[in-house]
Formats: structure tokens, C-alpha cells, sequence
């Protein structure tokens, strides 16, 4: 069992200092933090709301993970296969899984970098009023958790294609239907064929249905399943593609 | 138990309806190097990766030192280095960060890690270039680290595609060297289409075309196998002009003698007949009345090459 996390350990931090090793890694943190900043003061009108929460923050970040986490996630499997080196890494002495799960971990790390580094938003609420710090935190966790899913999602059909760009585009386009998954847009499309059951699914699986209850600060069960269980299931559908796909 | 270190029987693999590898078996023990030779597309490097375990044989079995690749991978791929095909790498790290990668993945704990890096810095010449980026390496330099990567463990088996390729005549040299000393050990194969290499590696030639095996034995007795036995070749340190010439054909009793100026000072006589082998001693004796100075008698040779050509264009015509 050491052994096993040691090689998906091994595998993580190659990875995570491999965002840090091109400019990659400063870019994105740029974006992100002046895209998050931007769209909590100017679109989110953080002071002429006059409240003393995150809620113009958070609000936007189911739309900006919908560009930045494909962005992220996007070369995990598409640049192994575009250069070869899947040749190396399925000829090492590990597994698939463990080699999915290191590759995602540290993209989601990665992520938690990016999410610390808006704390003085954090800090500046709390200098100006007195929000809620519990409700803050809770959505701070909800706001990774959903980045995860984007993550695995991204990651998985990352390993389709050799072509990073169309890695990016199918997983934005994918991410999309499922953040709108809950609205009428999607439902109605499905609801002039479909049995109940299946509309009530779909739009159980909406990401910002759950995400909105998180930043009022409820966090149930269902959503933490939720997250966790779409993490898992992308991720498992990684493992197989990264099968069936690796020698193409 | 077999003393094999790869024992690989019946494998074969198709890609839809492309056959590329139709039932090969090989076999490496330690200490041999087999070189794996075929034309491109032959099925070389698809039997590579069966062995690698990066592909899965539709069928067939494959045995590392004993350890069946399929129901215990993790085990039996400790066992093997590979340099895969055009030697990929991270091309974003330093040499030394992208071997000690590879390195803890083989499991090496941070004493031997140490260790063989040095041990690699040392034996493949990697020093100089030791903390630049791979992808401002010359492809030399990318393809030695390719080799780093794939002895980093010290593994028992070797398998390497095309390790030459698109390296200088020096640098091949050098990497034939490379492998001939670590050969003694180990159980290597390396694929190539450069006939000369297998000449200088290899202990053992196997041939391949159109994914079926072809041949598989030393270069030595390959050659043998397919030695012209009908032309025999005399190398004289004479100088033969034109009436000499005649001389010479008139006084040897066969269908065809062909007189040919090796150099300067040398003419080489092909005696060869449509109905019976030419008799060495007795065409070395006829011609010593002629009193030529003889410098070398033998049946013609046929380089690898041709005979790989031979074999190859003969399983195609089929």
C-alpha cells in the first residue's frame, strides 16, 4: 500500500512542478486572480451591494472554472499522447489508476493553490463588516470540491485526443451542459421524449444548482456525494479510455 | 524454470484488419543481444511493446525472467528497460530531475538513486548537459538520455527501438559501444533497419516482414545459410592485362570466369558454372601453373544485407 502511494506521490509532484516549470503556471494564477477580482467588484458589484459576504465572489465561479479548468486540465493526457511519453509511463512499473489519480491530484492542488491566493478577499470582507465566516469557508471547500469535478471531467477527455485545443474545447462545451444542466434550456430539450426519471437526473446534476445551495452555506450530503461520486466516475472513465486509447 | 529472461510464444496482433504481428515466438537469454530486423511497418515495434507490456497480445503468452507479463505486469515490468521508439521525454525537465523521476517510479530508494545517477552521468556521457533542459539537447544527446532512462534500475532486460537512429556515424558508434559493454549481463533487444549494426551488436539476427518471423540465428550462420556457393572469388596480387585475361579463362574449364581489378595491384577472379560447383583446390591448382600469387580464396559472400533483402522480397512476392 506504501508502495502504491508512493508512485501516485511520485507521480503528483512531477506533475505540480511541472505547471510551475513553463510559464504556465504564473499565467494562469494571473487570469484567475484578476478574472475572479474583476468579476466579484465590477460584474458582482461587491460594494454597491454593501453586505459583508462572499456570495459576488463565489457567485462566478462556476463560469470561470467553465474556461480555467479545462485550461488546467486540458495537456494531462492529450500532451502524453501527442509526444510519446505514454509509451514511458504505461511501461513503468505502476498502475493506470495510479497514474490518473497522481496526474488529477495534482492539477486539483493546483487548483487549491489558486483558490488560497484570492484569501485577501477573504481578509478584506472581514475588515470592512462581519461576514459569516463559517458560510465563507464552507463555500471555499464547495468551490474546490466543484472544481474537482471539472478537473476529472476535463482529464477524462483529455485522453481522447492527442490535440490539446480540442481537449480544451470539448471540455468547456461538456462543462457547460453540465452547469446548465438544472435550467429550462437543457431540461426542455429533454423533456419532450424522455420518461421523468431522466429529466429529474439531469437536473439533479446540475453544478450550479449544488453550488448555489453551498454559498448560502448548506453543504448536504448530497451534494458532497454528488462532487465526489462525478470525481470518481470521470475518473474511472479515465482509467479506461487511457486503456483503449494509449497505443492509437 | 527457464533460464530465458524473455520467453514470448504464438504472439499475435491485429489492428482491425491489419495483422501486424502473426504469430512470432522469441526467446532472449542473458548475455545475448538480438537484433531485430524488418523492413518499416514489419511488426517490430509492435512486438516491442507486446514485450514492454504497453500493448496487450491478442494472443500468445509472454514470460519475464519467469513472470507471466499478463497476470503480474507491475512485477515483470521491473524487470525490462525501454527506450521506446524516437526515445521520447519530458522535454520541459533537466536531465537530472526527468532520470531521478524515472528512477523512484523503478523504486530506487534516494542511496542507489544517487548512486546510479552518477553511475549514468558517468557511463553515458550525460555530464556536460547534466541540469539543461532536455529540450535544448541535440537529438544525440536526447537519445543517450533516452538509453539513461531506460538503465536507471540496472534493468536485466534491455529493449530498445531504433536506439540509432538519426545519430551521427560517431554517435551510432559510440552507442553500439555503449551496448556492447552492457550487453554481458543482460538480455538486449534492438531494433534496427541498419543491417551493419546487427554485424557489430548483435549475437543473434531476427528477421521480420509483414508481422511473421523469417529468421532467427546468428549473423554468422545466416550468412552461411545463404552463401553463394556457385561463384567462387580469388583475390590475385597480379596484374592481368588482356591477353593474360584470356589465358586464364581458356586454362580454367567453367561456364563463366569474370576477371575484375580489385585496386592497383589486385584482380579478383568470380569462377562460377551453370552445371557444378567450381572445386577450389582444384581451380587453385590450375592457376598456380599460371603462377598468380593468391591472396584470398573463398565462396562469395553475401552481406546481411542481401540477404535480408532476399528474404524480405521473397515472403512479399508471397
Amino acid at each position: 500500500m506504501d508502495n502504491y502511494l508512493n508512485k501516485t506521490y511520485i507521480i503528483l509532484d512531477r506533475e505540480l512542478k511541472g505547471y510551475f516549470r513553463t510559464p504556465l503556471a504564473s499565467i494562469f494564477l494571473l487570469v484567475f486572480l484578476a478574472l475572479s477580482s474583476g468579476m466579484t467588484f465590477f460584474l458582482g458589484r461587491f460594494f454597491e451591494r454593501d453586505q459583508a459576504d462572499l456570495t459576488a465572489f463565489f457567485s462566478w465561479h462556476p463560469w470561470l472554472f467553465l474556461v480555467l479548468m479545462p485550461a488546467i486540465g486540458m495537456r494531462l493526457w492529450a500532451e502524453e499522447r501527442r509526444s510519446g511519453t505514454i509509451e514511458l509511463l504505461i511501461t513503468l512499473p505502476v498502475t493506470n489508476t495510479q497514474l490518473v489519480v497522481g496526474k488529477f491530484l495534482a492539477s486539483w492542488i493546483f487548483t487549491l493553490i489558486a483558490l488560497i491566493l484570492t484569501m485577501p478577499i477573504w481578509i478584506t470582507v472581514n475588515y470592512l463588516g462581519e461576514p459569516d465566516n463559517h458560510v465563507i469557508l464552507i463555500s471555499y471547500f464547495g468551490s474546490w470540491l466543484m472544481a474537482g469535478a471539472f478537473l476529472a471531467l476535463t482529464s477524462c477527455l483529455s485522453a481522447l485526443t492527442k490535440n490539446q485545443v480540442i481537449a480544451f474545447i470539448i471540455s468547456s462545451i461538456s462543462g457547460f451542459v453540465l452547469i446548465m444542466a438544472g435550467f429550462n434550456l437543457v431540461l426542455s430539450a429533454v423533456r419532450s421524449w424522455s420518461p421523468n426519471w431522466i429529466t429529474e437526473t439531469i437536473s439533479s446534476m446540475s453544478f450550479l444548482s449544488h453550488f448555489s445551495r453551498i454559498q448560502m452555506g448548506v453543504f448536504d450530503l448530497s451534494t458532497l456525494v454528488f462532487f465526489v461520486s462525478m470525481i470518481i466516475l470521470c475518473l474511472w472513465i479515465n482509467v479506461q479510455l487511457v486503456q483503449v486509447k494509449k497505443a492509437d | 524454470m527457464s533460464d530465458k529472461l524473455i520467453n514470448a510464444t504464438n504472439l499475435k496482433k491485429s489492428f482491425d484488419q491489419f495483422i501486424a504481428v502473426d504469430n512470432i515466438d522469441l526467446s532472449v537469454s542473458r548475455g545475448e543481444v538480438v537484433g531485430f530486423l524488418g523492413p518499416n511497418g514489419a511488426g517490430k515495434s509492435t512486438t516491442m511493446k507486446m514485450l514492454t507490456g504497453f500493448l496487450e497480445p491478442d494472443n500468445g503468452k509472454i514470460f519475464i525472467n519467469n513472470i507471466n507479463l499478463k497476470s503480474d505486469p507491475l512485477k515483470a515490468k521491473e524487470y525490462i528497460g525501454y527506450l521506446p521508439e524516437g526515445a521520447p521525454s519530458y522535454s520541459d525537465m533537466i536531465v537530472a530531475d526527468f532520470l531521478s523521476f524515472i528512477g523512484k517510479m523503478r523504486g530506487l530508494n534516494d542511496n542507489s538513486l544517487t548512486n546510479r545517477l552518477e553511475e549514468m552521468a558517468n557511463q553515458i556521457n550525460l555530464k556536460e548537459m547534466w541540469n539543461r533542459p532536455i529540450e535544448t539537447l541535440s537529438k544525440g544527446f536526447k537519445r543517450r538520455v533516452g538509453i539513461a532512462q531506460a538503465l536507471i534500475h540496472d534493468p536485466d532486460i534491455l529493449i530498445l527501438d531504433e536506439p540509432t537512429d538519426g545519430l551521427d556515424p560517431n554517435q551510432k558508434h559510440e552507442m553500439r559501444n555503449l551496448i556492447k559493454r552492457i550487453s554481458t549481463n543482460k538480455a538486449i533487444v534492438i531494433s534496427t533497419h541498419i543491417l551493419e549494426e546487427v554485424e557489430a551488436v548483435c549475437s543473434r539476427a531476427v528477421i521480420i516482414s509483414n508481422g511473421k518471423l523469417l529468421a532467427n540465428d546468428t549473423p554468422k550462420n545466416l550468412e552461411n545459410k545463404f552463401l553463394n556457393k556457385n561463384t567462387l572469388s580469388i583475390k590475385v596480387s597480379n596484374k592481368i592485362n588482356n591477353v593474360f585475361s584470356k589465358e586464364i579463362k581458356s586454362l580454367l574449364k567453367y561456364d563463366d570466369v569474370k576477371i575484375q581489378k580489385t585496386d592497383i595491384s589486385t584482380h579478383t577472379l568470380l569462377v562460377s558454372d551453370s552445371k557444378k560447383n567450381p572445386n577450389l583446390n582444384i581451380v587453385l591448382k590450375q592457376i598456380s601453373k599460371l603462377k598468380l600469387d593468391v591472396i584470398e580464396a573463398n565462396f562469395q559472400k553475401v552481406s546481411l544485407e542481401e540477404i535480408f533483402r532476399t528474404i524480405t522480397s521473397e515472403n512479399n512476392s508471397k
